[in-house]
């Protein structure tokens, strides 16, 4: 059964990386439904967040595919209960619309939006949350005439306790322990 | 990591060289071009016995002439290429290596940095042509990033699953210069190919292992690649397992051990693909279920638990689900494994092999190997070159009927003596294949079967051979067919041979202008004497022997079908 999963990945900041990252959904026919790139709290590391709807079975995958490309550092794989999750949007309207009733107005208000920006052609409205609370803006909207919108990709913070730098930390050890254990046995050769 | 080399000022393309010898570089293949002039430019200068350039005659010759010497030697190839015509020549030879997990650093030249992306001349984006293909690649556009990126490229390609890496280097680069400072990658924070074993898994595998009654070795390239052939005989030998082998793990095992049951897969052996269906126990080694493997996946090792021993972790339960993963090198595994294992026989389970073997030799192998009328067979040559080389060759192939019919029926001695594309089927692999091997092994006889289509899609490598005055022996098994596809057409498109028919050229006279004998054999009286004579030869020598026109490979899987469905006929 497909469902939707939230794939961050930590990547070093190398030109190319979210091309070798897509390449591996393009493969496997998986469509990108939303993607956002961004720095990590680690210095030097980018995190990528992509959301596909697909199999578990799938998912394993294209984890494990995705974590043999040489510069990705660790990849997690999360169903929408185990992260904090947000996406933006932004809406353009007609200022007229506006000035003959207030019903945008009261839109806005009880969807918890904001207005970003009010000149006299247009105003531009922002709204934060999941999908549907942004789609569910959109078609309210709608009968007043949206002249531009659009959404963020999705960007999530995980649930797990354990972060990256204990995983960076682990894998710094296990790494300085095969370097070791490579020496030595070349020493032994 | 200590500092090999002092400091001194050089251009980026004496680095790259400076590099290559680093890292024990002495032999490359290659094509030059405008863009990575400055590179053979520097390279004019460096004595051919420390490094040894090899120009083919197509850049893809020289892509699969440095696989075929990885190959052999079992150390890191090198090729080169200018920029876009020849870096892009050299992707099927790049993808080749991939699928069959070659280490081969491959260079390319790049227009000037200010030029890219302007659709310059001879600009190609090979670094994204070439990112599904390769295990890793970069691009170069600063001099002083030079030795570091070509250390990196040969811990990636050498280590852990192995595969090509490209490094596409800027020509602006190539002519600034830097202060030259080596010094040899040995990890990377996001890259750790040394896998330690998980013991509660070889603890769990060997209590599989003593507890099977039909247990079958499935061995595969990896244990090539991580050159434990004799870890596996010592494992073998311990345990009495039979072991199968699949194309690309060919030769790591002796054929004419008494354990070995045969080659999987859809040209395979009858007893070690039927037998895939009784076993309780599959131990594979190093190898990755490939399709032609495993035939219909739904009813493929239907009775057996299945322990996978593989290096790269995303293989394991791709294709098969298996009941316990050894995640780590095929080498340490064996090793582990052997200290748990208990020594025994199966000496009723191998009797099943035997029969097979007995049905198999009736119904196939005798009418090929040992017909006595009718047109030349591709099996009763492979068998005679077998038993005159005593197994010590190294033998090289191209793609189709005649592959599977060398891989069927030469019996190998020594681990990697057997050439071949596996994964992706390059048609054209094998003359600059047996260059780069004879290469690698000048003191080996390298023999090259080839097939009359194969052969014309990159014959003009006879001219590296004459220029290099390389002594291969080049086979041409000649049906004027696209054999194996007018085989598919014959069973499965009701004998409409589209396009699968060639009218061919006179090879031996062919050869003759690149100063190379030749003899064409039609007649089986003379077909013995042919081959002695061509090995008698200290020079190259192509023999161009007609074949049996419409000949069939059998046993066959047939697409769709279960390794027990295997045909006879």
């Amino acid at each position: 059964m497909k469902k939707e999963f939230t794939i961050s990945i930590f990547t070093e900041h190398h030109i190319g990386i979210l091309n070798q990252v897509t390449t591996i959904f393009t493969r496997r026919q998986i469509n990108i439904e939303s993607i956002a790139a961004s720095a990590s709290a680690v210095k030097g590391i980018h995190k990528l967040t992509i959301v596909v709807i697909t199999t578990e079975d799938m998912i394993d995958k294209v984890q494990r595919h995705l974590e043999k490309l040489i510069d990705v550092l660790k990849v997690f794989v999360h169903t929408n209960d185990e992260i904090i999750y947000q996406e933006i949007a932004l809406y353009k309207v007609r200022t007229t619309e506006i000035m003959i009733s207030n019903k945008i107005e009261s839109i806005v208000r009880s969807s918890n939006a904001r207005f970003l920006e009010i000149t006299p052609e247009y105003v531009v409205i922002e709204k934060t949350g999941h999908k549907q609370d942004t789609t569910d803006l959109l078609n309210e909207l709608d009968p007043y005439g949206v002249l531009q919108f659009v959404r963020s990709g999705r960007v999530a913070i995980t649930k797990q306790t354990k972060e990256l730098m204990a995983y960076l930390k682990e894998m710094d050890e296990a790494n300085n322990q095969s370097a070791v254990h490579s020496q030595q046995s070349a020493v032994g050769n | 990591m200590a500092k090999t080399r002092k400091k001194e000022k050089i251009t980026g393309a004496k680095a790259l060289l400076y590099s290559l010898i680093e890292e024990n570089v002495n032999t490359i293949f290659g094509y030059p071009g405008g863009a990575i002039m400055p590179i053979y430019n520097e390279l004019y200068d460096i004595e051919d016995n420390k490094l040894n350039h090899i120009l083919t005659r197509h850049e893809q010759g020289a892509a699969h002439a440095a696989q075929a010497y990885a190959m052999v030697t079992g150390k890191t190839g090198v090729c080169f290429a200018t920029s876009g015509p020849g870096a892009t020549n050299l992707v099927t030879g790049i993808a080749n290596a991939f699928l069959d997990s070659v280490p081969v650093v491959f260079i390319t030249a790049q227009v000037v940095s200010n030029l890219i992306g302007s659709d310059a001349f001879q600009e190609t984006d090979i670094q994204g042509i070439s990112m599904p293909v390769t295990k890793w690649n970069y691009q170069i556009t600063q001099a002083k990033d030079i030795p570091e990126i070509i250390s990196k490229a040969f811990f990636i390609a050498g280590s852990g699953r192995p595969g090509p890496v490209l490094i596409d280097i800027t020509k602006d680069a190539q002519m600034q210069t830097l202060a030259f400072d080596y010094q040899k990658c040995t990890h990377l924070r996001s890259y750790n190919p040394n896998i330690p074993l998980n013991p509660a898994d070889i603890e769990s595998a060997a209590i599989l292992i003593n507890h099977a009654r039909k247990p079958l070795i499935l061995a595969g390239h990896g244990i090539l690649l991580s050159k434990a052939g004799k870890e596996l005989k010592a494992f073998v030998e311990k345990t009495g397992i039979p072991v199968a082998s699949t194309l690309l793990g060919l030769s790591v095992f002796p054929s004419r051990h008494p354990l070995y049951a045969g080659l999987l897969g859809m040209h395979g052996n009858y007893g070690p693909n039927i037998k895939t269906n009784e076993a309780d126990l599959l131990i594979a080694i190093g190898m990755r279920f490939d399709d032609r493997v495993t035939g219909d996946l739904k009813r493929y090792a239907t009775n057996a638990n299945i322990i996978h021993i593989e290096i790269d972790k995303s293989e394991i339960n791709k294709i098969v689900e298996v009941d316990i993963e050894i995640h780590g090198d095929a080498k340490e595994a064996l090793k582990a494994l052997i200290n748990k294992v208990n020594a025994n026989s199966y000496p009723e389970w191998l009797s099943e092999f035997k029969s097979c073997n007995k049905i198999e030799t009736a119904k196939v192998i005798k009418q090929e190997c040992y017909p006595s009328r009718g047109e030349i067979r591709m099996g009763e040559i492979v068998s005679l070159i077998s038993e005159k080389t005593q197994g010590e060759a190294i033998i090289i192939t191209d793609v189709g009927q005649h592959q599977m019919a060398t891989a069927r029926y030469y019996k190998f001695k020594n681990p990697n003596s057997f050439i071949t594309s596996g994964g992706l089927g390059t048609m054209g692999f094998g003359l600059p294949a047996a260059v780069g091997a004879k290469i690698g092994k000048p003191n080996v006889p390298v023999i090259a079967f080839i097939g009359d289509g194969g052969f014309q899609m990159t014959i003009q490598e006879l001219g590296t051979i004459f220029q290099y005055k390389l002594p291969v022996k080049i086979i041409i098994l000649n049906n004027n067919f696209l054999g194996m596809v007018r085989q598919w057409q014959d069973m499965f498109f009701d004998k409409r041979y589209a396009s699968t028919e060639l009218i061919n050229p006179d090879f031996v006279k062919i050869a003759e202008g690149f100063d190379i004998s030749g003899r064409r054999v039609k007649e089986r009286e003379t077909l013995e004497i042919s081959i002695d004579e061509m090995l008698s030869r200290e020079k190259s020598y192509l023999l161009e022997i007609m074949v049996e026109k419409e000949g069939n490979i059998f046993p066959m899987i047939e697409p769709g079908s279960s390794v027990s469905e295997i045909k006879l006929c």
